[in-house]
């Protein structure tokens, strides 16, 4: 039904808002402020303070991504384990905090974290030691679990909700115990919902500025905040989009895993 | 014992995600303009808010922007999924693949590119330039609820409608449309979301002047945020929570009536 | 009946392009049908005959590649679906799930402008022809996949169509249902009087309702005539093997009313072969008859028997074939037997020349 033409619109909004900007960056990247085409930019990720920032960007990405994962895993098998109409509430309930502004809902935990915080005051009260993470690394990796998680949720459990019940009592009919299924059946069965949920929690996490700005006092410089500051602070785009460049390039090898995993080609994000 | 578990990690996981939620709500009530201290209950900064022309403008700006970008990407990218569908394998599985770069790739290099485009072709920053940045990032989304609607569509629901005289728009309009609506909806909601809690490619495409709420907050950060903001988050949070238990109830009343 | 055809198809040719790489797969090759006022036609044929693209260029949902589309002599190929004085009823039913059954019934009549009074008779008149009564308020969900058939075939009719098209409309219901529905939708073409046709993939659904079944197999009319004409005189081997089950013997003219299988001579009626020419000999299971051993014209052993309710399914092994027989009477497995035939009973099929003919009549 419908016509082909119907997606014309939308083609030539993506081709001139992503393809062409894209380009831009392309260009700027790749040369100098008079226009010369040059490397330099490209190179400049391996100066001592920028190899830092994205080591340490990775290392922090890879972190929260792995801690996403353990946390959502067992989180949407519970959530499978829900009535449908009950299920879909609590995944909206996943959805809500989007309503509140992010930069406040992250400030938030400064508070909640403070040494004399509500978080402190509540482990105090069950005779556990206290948390002294606000302006490390390690409040910044919580800040990233706590801003990407749904990420990894939904798109776990979107998988999950799709193997039906009598996928498994197959497994079980042909003698696979519980751990069995599981392993041999429902895990590899979700692996595309894992891998985009990987993608989907990894490149924010990697390239993020925000996050390390408000939780980590300003001490803790990601690659993200040294290419916003090329761009809002020092002004040197070509160099800003160098940098960018570069990570593009690790976006690029998880879409490739991406695209490996989503045979359809039209995601399993959501 | 194993039921107890799973709702413990439930409640873990829920007090985790919405604990700052909370926090924030209880010091919007706080008579110090001091985070790390409740000194009393006070509405002052619920006055604050709403004689800050600041804070208004950008209330306004971020609910305008919301909205257009949720009604313009959600037809432009309803009718784009009419036309994927049709689409042969190969031309469909690069349109998609299109569709998920602004989804996989960072949003910083998204801002960044729009940014460079706007200026190279002379486009001023401001109202216009977020707005069409906003539109570009939630058009994926409003594709990706819709999408799968479109393909479980019966196809020959919309040719009976044609059979029994419907012109094609209506077909669409009094067939199609219903059968579809749920993911059209999701898609529309998720779009306003997505544009509302936007910062990262607000703050490359906005230019000076003017300040969505997330910029606006943005950039008090290093002063110190005025609680009003938190007074401000507060409200917005309560009245979308108000509005949709409202858009839920006569529809739990209508399917309850027919399950009896 | 006049003359004129009311639906004439002049020479209707489509092709399907699935992939880049492959040059498209021919659904109807120069297809010509004409289909009289007041018939009930059947399209008949295995999947991807082409019988469903057939009803879907009548409907107006496809556009032949070439050839054109008649109403009444007038050219209708290029008229959108909503234009045409012809109503569908589709596989699925193709109900509209958000609307209750009134309101699919009405969907039509709406759209025409009708009065609220004239739309409410007609949705009164429609429930009670399709027996459903009182079911205005119900939601499609509530309804069996019989009811809903139902409806589908009730929303069609309201708009009062010169001609139903019917896709495989049973086709999701069970045995007994559809039996049913057989003799429903006869006296619904008897009660309304107008033209049905009506597709399917099913032999015995086409020889019980139609008037007139049109047999087809690779884009290709393979036969068309009466479900008599096509039962006892099959025109070739594929109409043959599809409708019923038969004994296909290749064999050899000698004369006119005159043929030889495996050798030995049966005589039959039909003339007009030629001199000593191989020929296919199509014979029915239930002509065939088994004899005590020694008489008839060949013998054979018994060596299969099922029970089939009304008769006995055997094969019998004789001149080196597997002979397909249903008789009310039982020959133990190993049995000797006799066979003879009636020479009435004997159809001589002219054998495909080339590989290619061959191809288009017999594969499926």
């Amino acid at each position: 039904m419908g016509k082909k033409s119907l997606a014309a619109p939308y083609i030539v909004w993506m081709v001139g808002f992503i393809i062409i900007p894209l380009l831009f960056v392309v260009y700027y990247g790749l040369t100098d402020r008079a226009g010369a085409f040059t490397l330099e930019n490209l190179a400049a990720i391996a100066s001592p303070e920028k190899v830092r920032a994205l080591l340490r960007s990775l290392k922090l990405s890879v972190f929260s991504t792995a801690i996403c994962l353990v946390l959502a895993y067992p989180l949407a098998m519970i959530l499978k384990g829900l009535h449908v109409k009950k299920g879909s509430f609590v995944v909206f309930l996943f959805i809500l905090p989007m309503w509140m502004n992010f930069l406040l809902r992250t400030m938030a935990w400064q508070t909640l974290l403070d040494k004399n915080g509500v978080v402190n005051n509540v482990l105090a009260f069950f005779h556990l030691p206290g948390l002294h993470i606000i302006n490390t690394e390690a409040a910044i990796i919580f800040g990233m679990v706590y801003n990407f998680l749904p990420f990894m949720i939904l798109p776990i459990y979107n998988v999950l909700i799709k193997i039906g019940d009598d996928t498994v009592e197959a497994a079980r009919d042909l003698g696979a115990d519980g751990v069995q299924t599981f392993f041999r059946v429902i895990f590899p069965l979700s692996m595309p919902g894992i891998v985009s949920g990987i993608t989907m929690v990894f490149v924010p996490a990697l390239t993020t500025f925000v996050i390390s700005d408000l939780l980590g006092g300003g001490m803790v410089l990601l690659i993200g905040n040294v290419i916003e500051q090329e761009f809002t602070f020092t002004a040197n785009w070509n160099l800003g989009s160098g940098l960018s460049l570069v990570l593009m390039v690790f976006i690029l090898i998880s879409m490739v895993l991406f695209a490996k995993y989503d045979r359809d080609g039209e995601g399993a994000v959501m | 014992m194993m039921k107890f578990l799973k709702r413990f990690y439930l409640a873990i996981i829920f007090i985790f995600l919405y604990a700052p939620i909370a926090a924030l709500m209880v010091l919007s009530f706080n008579s110090s303009k001091y985070m790390s201290r409740f000194d009393g209950f006070s509405l002052k900064w619920y006055e604050a808010m709403f004689s800050s022309d600041l804070i208004m403008s950008a209330l306004k700006t971020t609910l305008v922007i919301a909205l257009i970008s949720a009604v313009v990407s959600t037809v432009i990218g309803t009718a784009a999924c009419i036309g994927i569908n049709r689409m042969k394998r190969k031309p469909r599985a690069i349109v998609m693949g299109l569709n998920n770069i602004p989804m996989v790739n960072a949003e910083i290099v998204t801002g960044i590119s729009l940014m460079l485009c706007f200026i190279a072709f002379g486009v001023s920053l401001g109202f216009g330039t977020i707005l069409v940045s906003h539109i570009t990032f939630c058009i994926p989304y409003v594709i990706l609820s819709v999408m799968p609607k479109i393909k479980q569509l019966e196809p020959s629901t919309y040719e009976a409608a044609l059979d029994l005289g419907a012109s094609p728009f209506r077909a669409f309009w009094q067939v199609v449309l219903p059968d579809i609506r749920p993911g059209v909806l999701s898609g529309f909601l998720m779009a306003f979301t997505m544009s509302l809690d936007d910062f990262i490619i607000t703050h490359f495409t906005k230019g000076a002047g003017v300040n969505t709420l997330s910029t606006l907050i943005y950039s008090e950060v290093r002063k110190g945020i005025k609680p009003s903001l938190y007074a401000l988050s507060t409200v917005m949070f309560l009245a979308v929570l108000v509005l949709l238990v409202i858009a839920n109830l006569p529809k739990g009343k209508k399917e309850f009536a027919k399950e009896i | 009946m006049n003359d004129t055809p009311l639906i004439r198809l002049d020479k209707i040719s489509k092709t399907f392009d699935r992939t880049k790489t492959s040059e498209g797969t021919m659904v109807l090759d120069e297809l010509e049908l004409s289909i009289k006022e007041n018939e009930f036609m059947t399209l008949l044929g295995p999947s991807g005959c082409g019988k469903t693209t057939t009803l879907r260029i009548i409907g107006g949902f496809e556009k032949p590649d070439t050839g054109r589309v008649y109403f009444e002599g007038a050219d209708i190929t290029d008229l959108a679906p909503n234009k045409r004085q012809l109503n569908t009823v589709f596989q699925k039913y193709a109900l509209f799930s958000h609307m209750n059954i009134a309101e699919n019934i009405a969907f039509g009549l709406k759209i025409k402008g009708k009065t609220k009074s004239y739309i409410n008779d007609k949705i009164r008149y429609a429930l009670k022809l399709v027996n459903l009564d009182g079911y205005e308020r119900r939601s499609v969900a509530s309804l069996s996949g019989g009811q809903q058939q139902r409806i589908a075939i009730a929303r069609a009719i309201v708009n009062e169509p010169r001609v139903l098209l019917l896709d495989e409309p049973l086709g999701a219901l069970d045995l007994k249902l559809r039996q049913d529905m057989q003799y429903e939708l006869i006296r619904l073409k008897n009660e309304l009087g107008i033209t049905f046709i009506y597709v399917t993939h099913d032999q015995e659904e086409a020889l019980t309702m139609s008037d007139t079944i049109v047999v087809m197999n690779q884009g290709y009319i393979q036969q068309m005539g009466t479900p008599e004409d096509i039962y006892n005189e099959p025109e070739n081997a594929f109409v043959a093997d599809f409708i019923g089950d038969s004994n296909i013997i290749g064999g050899l003219m000698i004369e006119d009313k005159l043929v030889e299988i495996f050798g030995v001579k049966f005589p039959c009626v039909d003339t007009g072969f030629g001199v000593r020419k191989p020929v296919d000999v199509v014979i029915r299971p239930e002509d065939v008859e088994l004899l005590p051993e020694g008489e008839g014209r060949l013998s054979g052993v018994v060596t299969h028997v099922i029970f089939k309710g009304v008769h006995y399914e055997m094969e019998v092994m004789a001149g080196d074939f597997e002979w397909l027989v249903h008789s009310t009477v039982c020959h133990p497995v190993g049995a000797k037997v006799g066979i003879g035939v009636d020479p009435f009973n004997i159809q001589i099929m002219k054998k495909p020349e080339s590989e290619d003919e061959e191809a288009v009549g017999v594969n499926g």
